[in-house]
């Protein structure tokens, strides 16, 4: 293609890129995005999208079992995988394109090909349709890749990241999961329900290390009842290739050792930032532990150069890139009233079953914050819409500051909660205090009315229980 | 259509005023130019011009209302042609307000009526109202959470400027008033727009009976300058780190200068009085330490280039300060003069806001009560306010004898963010040499 000039070149079409450069379009900037492999990033094509494509799969075939519980018969149940993986990518192809129609509509620029920066202003794309582009503004929107740990790198073939295991050619019979993040447990529910022996080993003391240590440890429960055997403090030490199973050392913190036998590995032991190949040394561009170093707003110490999404840092989420990516191209286009990202305002959600969620401060960090605090717990057990459901077993939690009745985190666990989430998220992006929550009307029967009844019962006034 | 007149701002800094008179009725043609009503704010009466013709249709807002929001439709005037049947829709959706129905419409600021001053931003505007968040209505537009803050921190949180969508108050704001120590304080501790309301819903409060133990008391409701009067020197004391500087100057060469100055006086013209002295002077000194010449800001310290000093006048039920621009390149002859003017201009309510805002440095004199010496409160943003006491006959020690001498203490209280002890001694010594040589004055 011939050298062309834009206002905003976004490196990298993920849900953070695209959505900058709609953004961005929206602005009346001439835009262009650079993209090597697919629209929609990771998350639409090999992360968020086919995952929950896949557990929903898993929920189905678990409700198909479990149908007697419903006054149902659902006999010679099963599952065919390639079936079940085939949806999955049907569903990421589906959205893929509809990335591209976005894109079209906005009229912005794809140019597929690897994307280096040439100097402060310019794009060099590699490739049959490359070229170079200048720009007033270059984003950085590269992403992220699985971290590999040294002497059990993922081979593709019985040590897996989450690219295979999403596309297993055959269902295996026992796993090892390393790694206890959102990646690590989604994967574990996915092939627990499909009826795998799965075995989680995690270095830290709790699993889903983020989460409110409480959730954890109902989660916790939940899996091992489930079947899935949890080892935490533990390590994976050495790792064994067999024809087709591996053989594991796992380290625990006894400092007694043992060995697992299992037909695959996946390698889930978080992701790095994609910032190699760019060009980012020689212009000085400030990195550290892997990811590009910004202000809030996007920009990183050399002017005209941002980045946004999991290559500026944690927390590696596709709504977080999405809204840095709108911060960023604002803050571009001069918008008045930009606000820097706040990382305390970012939801997080895990799809395993029970699924979790969460934003804000976990009781244990709003403390360590020198806070008091106030917590109010409500069960699933004393929810009517939980029960009708079937979903008696799960939690809503809320920690305020007992001085200012700023609600400060929020976590969850059970069925659905994911989806209930955002409710908090609005009230503490609101900046309402109990007051408000209290009198907000919860429609009856919902699952919802937990959240309204774990603020009531951390100001003593909880009705149902 | 009709075409609404809505509350004009007097100044950038208005956000409502007081719908003092009428002098239009329903029915009574308007032409351009014409007065048709009085509008009171914290500082001044100004006159409300229509900028259109027609016939005033309805009175959306009852004469006497207090706290009218600016850009409020305050009535509606029909256009030629048109009868009272065109002002049907448009009294719906209104209301609100007790005394009489004024819709709250967020109708654009259409320009039908314009104050007759045109009014620019005096430097004095930002620190005055710092965008404020309320809409004059009652309706605070901050965070549930800001407000509770502000509560508990004793902070008015109308006073805040809002950093979120559309200027709310949000958390952060407060928390930055707290480090900054900008925010003024709430005027009491009771809910404040509770307080409006029941203001507004009783315009005509009954005296209220003295609570139990309480002796008899008479109400004085709180008129807009007395509010004003109270929030600023409020803030100035609470969160101005005040400091004092007192010097004795002599002022019996002044005094003879000034009885000579006057007896050349052609007739009927200008009268210096001690005060038209001590403005110049302060304006001089200002210049020789121009460090003093100074008001905090968030950004910074503003050092102004011109001494315009406003002086303080008692007026009844309270005081104003109207200002002499650049005091140091005028005249005694002109500064008394402009001094008259304002003075009595303040006096009959008639100042216009750029005739009273944005001062760089007060005086206040109470030399005429007999006052000795006193410390006068800080009027923000200012940085400084000099108070100057009587000039009387004292014993003074003169090469080790006693004599007497005609004495006038003066101090200077400082805001210690802006200025310095040492800057301000020198100011005073600036000040002092230029009283006690008076003539230096006329160089």
């Amino acid at each position: 293609m011939a050298d062309k000039s834009y206002d905003v070149v976004v490196i990298g079409g993920g849900p953070g890129g695209y959505v900058a450069a709609i953004r961005a379009a929206q602005l009346k900037l001439k835009t262009a995005v650079v993209e090597r492999a697919h629209l929609g990033g990771i998350c639409l094509n090999w992360g968020c999208i086919p995952t929950k494509a896949l557990l929903r799969s898993a929920e189905i075939y678990h409700y198909m079992q479990h149908a007697a519980d419903y006054g149902l018969s659902a006999a010679q149940t099963g599952f065919d995988i390639a079936a079940v993986v085939k949806r999955s990518r049907n569903v990421a192809k589906q959205l893929n394109s509809g990335v591209g129609f976005l894109m079209k509509k906005n009229k912005i620029d794809v140019v597929m090909g690897e994307a280096t920066l040439e100097g402060v202003g310019k794009v060099r794309v590699s490739g049959e349709q490359g070229g170079t582009l200048s720009a007033r503004h270059i984003i950085i929107a590269t992403g992220a890749r699985p971290r590999a740990l040294p002497g059990m790198e993922p081979d593709k073939k019985l040590i897996w990241t989450y690219f295979e295991a999403m596309v297993p050619d055959v269902m295996p019979k026992s796993l090892l999961v390393v790694g206890s993040g959102a990646i690590g447990i989604e994967f574990a529910s996915f092939y627990r329900t499909l009826g795998a022996e799965v075995t989680v080993v995690e270095v830290l003391p709790q699993i889903l290390p983020a989460e409110d240590a409480e959730i954890a440890a109902l989660a916790r429960k939940r899996f091992e009842k489930q079947g899935i055997r949890i080892f935490t403090d533990a390590k994976v030490t050495k790792v064994d290739k067999g024809s087709n199973s591996i053989t594991a050392t796992i380290l625990g913190k006894d400092g007694k050792e043992q060995t697992i036998k299992a037909d695959r590995m996946i390698s889930a032991v978080g992701v790095q930032g994609n910032i190699e190949n760019l060009g980012l040394e020689a212009l000085g561009v400030k990195t550290e532990r892997g990811t590009i170093v910004t202000d809030g707003y996007g920009r990183t110490n050399v002017e005209g150069i941002y980045a946004i999404g999991d290559v500026a840092g944690p927390p590696m989420l596709a709504h977080k890139a999405e809204h840095e990516g709108v911060i960023c191209v604002e803050t571009i286009a001069g918008v008045a009233g930009v606000h820097p990202l706040d990382r305390l305002k970012i939801p997080g959600c895990t799809y395993c079953s029970p699924q979790i969620a969460s934003v804000g401060l976990t009781e244990a960090k709003a403390k360590e914050s020198g806070r008091k605090v106030r917590v109010g717990r409500f069960p699933f057990i004393g929810n009517g819409k939980a029960i009708a459901l079937g979903e008696p077993d799960g939690l809503v939690k809320v920690v305020f500051d007992a001085e200012t009745g700023q609600l400060l985190g929020a976590h969850m666990i059970g069925a659905e909660v994911t989806e209930l989430i955002q409710g908090y998220v609005v009230a503490m992006n609101l900046e309402t205090t109990e007051e408000e929550l209290m009198h907000t009307v919860f429609p009856h029967p919902t699952l919802s009315e937990m959240m309204k009844e774990a603020v009531l019962d951390a100001y003593g006034r909880v009705l149902n229980i | 259509m009709p075409i609404p007149v809505l509350m004009p701002a007097l100044s950038p800094t208005m956000t409502e005023g007081k719908l003092a008179k009428w002098h239009k009725s329903a029915g009574d043609t308007v032409s351009a130019g014409d007065v048709i009503a009085e509008i009171e704010t914290d500082k001044a009466t100004m006159e409300v011009e229509a900028v259109d013709e027609g016939r005033l249709g309805k009175i959306l807002v009852a004469e006497g209302t207090d706290g009218v929001a600016v850009n409020t439709p305050i009535a509606l005037l029909l256009e030629d042609g048109e009868d009272e049947s065109a002002l049907e829709g448009f009294e719906a959706g209104g209301a609100a307000k007790a005394p009489a129905a004024a819709p709250a419409a967020a109708a654009e600021p259409v320009a039908a009526a314009a104050p007759k001053t045109e009014t620019a931003a005096a430097p004095q505007a930002a620190a005055e109202a710092p965008h404020p968040s309320g809409d004059g209505e009652g309706r605070v537009f901050a965070s549930p959470l800001a407000r509770r803050m502000a509560k508990q921190a004793g902070l008015d949180v109308t006073a805040i400027r809002g950093s979120g969508p559309h200027g709310r108050v949000v958390k952060a704001d407060i928390e930055a008033a707290l480090a900054s120590g900008s925010a003024r304080p709430a005027a009491a501790a009771a809910d404040v727009s509770k307080e409006k309301a029941a203001e507004k819903a009783a315009p005509a409060k009954a005296a209220p009976a003295p609570a139990a133990g309480e002796p008899e008391f008479e109400l004085i409701p709180h008129s807009s300058m007395r509010k004003v009067i109270a929030r600023r020197l409020t803030e100035a004391k609470q969160t101005v780190p005040h400091f004092y500087l007192t010097v004795d100057c002599e002022i019996d060469r002044l005094l003879e200068l000034r009885k000579a100055l006057n007896d050349q006086a052609p007739e009927g013209g200008y009268k210096l009085s001690v005060n038209d002295f001590i403005i110049k002077a302060a304006a001089l000194a200002l210049m020789k330490v121009p460090a003093a010449n100074a008001s905090w800001s968030e950004e910074g310290t503003k050092r102004y280039r011109s001494a315009d000093i406003s002086v303080a006048v008692a007026i009844e039920g309270g005081l104003i300060t109207p200002v002499i621009r650049a005091a140091h390149t005028k005249g005694l002859a002109t500064i008394s003069e402009e001094m008259k003017v304002l003075a009595k201009k303040a006096r009959d309510g008639k100042l216009t806001p750029e005739e009273y805002q944005g001062g760089t440095f007060s005086v206040s004199n109470l030399g005429m009560f007999g006052v000795k010496h006193f410390e006068a409160v800080i009027n923000p943003p200012q940085g400084c306010i000099l108070a100057v006491g009587a000039g009387e006959q004292r014993p003074v020690v003169k090469n080790g004898a006693l004599a007497i001498a005609t004495v006038m203490s003066c101090t200077l209280s400082v805001d210690h963010r802006v200025v310095d002890g040492a800057v301000g001694a020198q100011y005073m010594q600036a000040f002092k040499a230029l009283i006690e040589n008076p003539l230096s004055m006329m160089l």
